[in-house]
């Protein structure tokens, strides 16, 4: 092994080399996969001097600490949490120049859920269908780091930011998702979809890169039956038999056959990838509806 | 057909049934591939076809039921084929089922030409039609949590081939050693939508 890899000492509940996805795969029942906050992702290559589609990697709350054997220059975003080099304090959302060897301890999340952590030349498992990305669901790619394991990186090649800290947005105290109706809206009660799109949600614990699970009222069907299975997009707001909507994150199945109520813009499902488990949500309706007349 | 809109770059078009589907996945590849369809990707399924990353979908929607969609060639392209042994342990149930005798499942299932109506589940699994309707069985009332890769199965009106271990409820009726899979060839996916199946029976070892 060359000096141009970092060494996992700590790899934290769960953390998967991400970029950002092998879109165009569909058809073959291959998730887009990559970063689950794609800005964050990107600000830190930026950072760093890497193009925006560097391979780095995602954290979920404790964070991770890995040994470069070769100076790097590391930044870390996302979710805000501390950072430390060789056991001193280490700034967050900025550039940082590590020497060969020393420990950089990436720690819990202070807020939100992932912290993205970029290293100049990025990280450089061979890529599978064009993208580094671990892909939870059908296994493509590098499987999530194992304490122990020893990561390439590629060549560092662009010139890092001279910046010393950039703004990032906090993670949400309260996700608001705005939402198209359809397609399949139609295969629940009108009272449900008033539900739905008023009433609040809270973030389950058992999301995860498939999909931002929710708490709350259920939403009832306005008839029973099976939906042959379908394409499924990113957003997707997929209601299974128990009535509480899963919103579909980047390693979502492609095909599924319960009805999807809605569709989450896509630009606000970084948000969601940051809000922990009890932070309500709520569904709005972006385009909007007919007013039902006063009972 | 019928265009729904999914989100904002996103179109889910139904229709009547499969053939049709497979025709209309036929047919917008064509569209894509000289030009005139800009989308980023095309997936069929059971009886939709959807359209992900549509720079208009509104035009690309009101436009669609105007267009001249041909049937789906009966033969057209190469025949993938996959050797089976058919040494499924659900394969006396599938006898019984369609009421013909163990051994006439191989002769059945390998008489037919199949072709990949959808893909997904996981990469490289495909949903392949082409069994005559009286073959139809349910899935397994238990799902087993361990299905082996490779394994032949059959639920619906559909046949697929697990590309690698996994749970699953379908009827196991065979085995074949082909790779469904491999991100390291090209391509990677031995099954896509639209290609054309044959199952050939293969020597089970030991009978």
């Amino acid at each position: 092994m060359t000096d141009h890899a970092l060494a996992v000492v700590r790899a934290g509940a769960l953390t998967t080399v991400q970029d950002l996805g092998r879109p165009g795969h569909a058809h073959l029942g291959v998730p887009r996969s990559g970063a689950l906050d794609p800005p964050a992702a990107r600000l830190v290559n930026r950072l760093v001097g890497n193009p925006s589609d560097a391979a780095v990697l995602e954290t979920t709350l404790d964070g991770c600490a890995v040994r470069p054997r070769r100076t790097v220059t590391v930044a870390v975003g996302g979710a805000p949490c501390p950072v430390a080099v060789d056991g001193r304090p280490a700034p967050w959302g900025a550039p940082v120049r590590v020497p060969a060897g020393a420990l950089v301890d990436i720690g819990s999340a202070v807020s939100g859920v992932r912290c993205y952590v970029a290293f100049d030349g990025g990280v450089s498992v061979d890529p599978v269908l064009g993208s580094r990305s671990t892909d939870l669901l059908s296994g493509l790619g590098p499987p999530p780091l194992a304490t122990g394991a020893v990561l390439p990186l590629g060549r560092p090649g662009g010139i890092h930011a001279r910046v010393d800290v950039v703004p990032q947005p906090a993670p949400p105290r309260e996700l608001v998702l705005r939402v198209t109706l359809g397609p399949r809206a139609d295969w629940f009660t009108a009272a449900a979809l008033d539900t739905f799109t008023t009433r609040a949600y809270t973030v389950f614990s058992a999301s995860n890169r498939i999909g931002l699970r929710t708490e709350g009222p259920a939403l009832e069907r306005a008839f029973e039956g099976e939906l042959p299975s379908e394409g499924m997009v990113l957003g997707a707001v997929q209601v299974p038999p128990d009535g509480r909507p899963v919103v579909f994150l980047a390693d979502h199945p492609t095909t599924g056959g319960y009805p999807v109520v809605a569709v989450v813009r896509e630009s606000d499902l970084a948000a969601a990838a940051q809000a922990r488990p009890g932070t309500p949500v709520r569904f709005v309706a972006a385009t909007r509806r007919q007013p039902r007349p006063s009972p | 057909m019928r265009a729904l809109p999914v989100g904002e770059r996103a179109l889910l078009v139904e229709l009547s049934d499969g053939t049709e589907a497979q025709a209309l996945h036929a047919e917008l590849l064509r569209r894509r591939a000289s030009g005139a369809l800009r989308v980023r990707e095309i997936v069929p399924a059971a009886r939709t076809v959807l359209l992900d990353g549509l720079d208009e979908p509104g035009r690309v929607g009101a436009e669609l039921p105007g267009w001249e969609i041909p049937p789906l060639p009966p033969r057209a392209g190469d025949v993938v084929e996959i050797p089976v042994r058919y040494d499924g342990p659900d394969l006396a149930d599938v006898a019984a089922h369609w009421g013909v005798p163990v051994a006439e499942v191989a002769r059945i299932h390998s008489a037919a030409e199949f072709r990949v109506a959808f893909c997904g589940f996981a990469p490289g699994f495909g949903y392949l039609t082409g069994l005559p309707e009286r073959y139809e069985v349910p899935r397994r009332a238990t799902p087993r949590t361990g299905v082996p890769a490779g394994s032949v199965a059959l639920a619906g009106p559909y046949t697929g081939v697990y590309p690698r271990a996994s749970p699953g409820g379908w009827q196991l009726i065979g085995s074949t050693d082909a790779v469904l899979w491999d991100h390291a060839r090209v391509p990677a996916a031995l099954l896509s939508p639209g290609v054309r199946v044959r199952f050939v029976p293969r020597p089970v070892v030991g009978t």
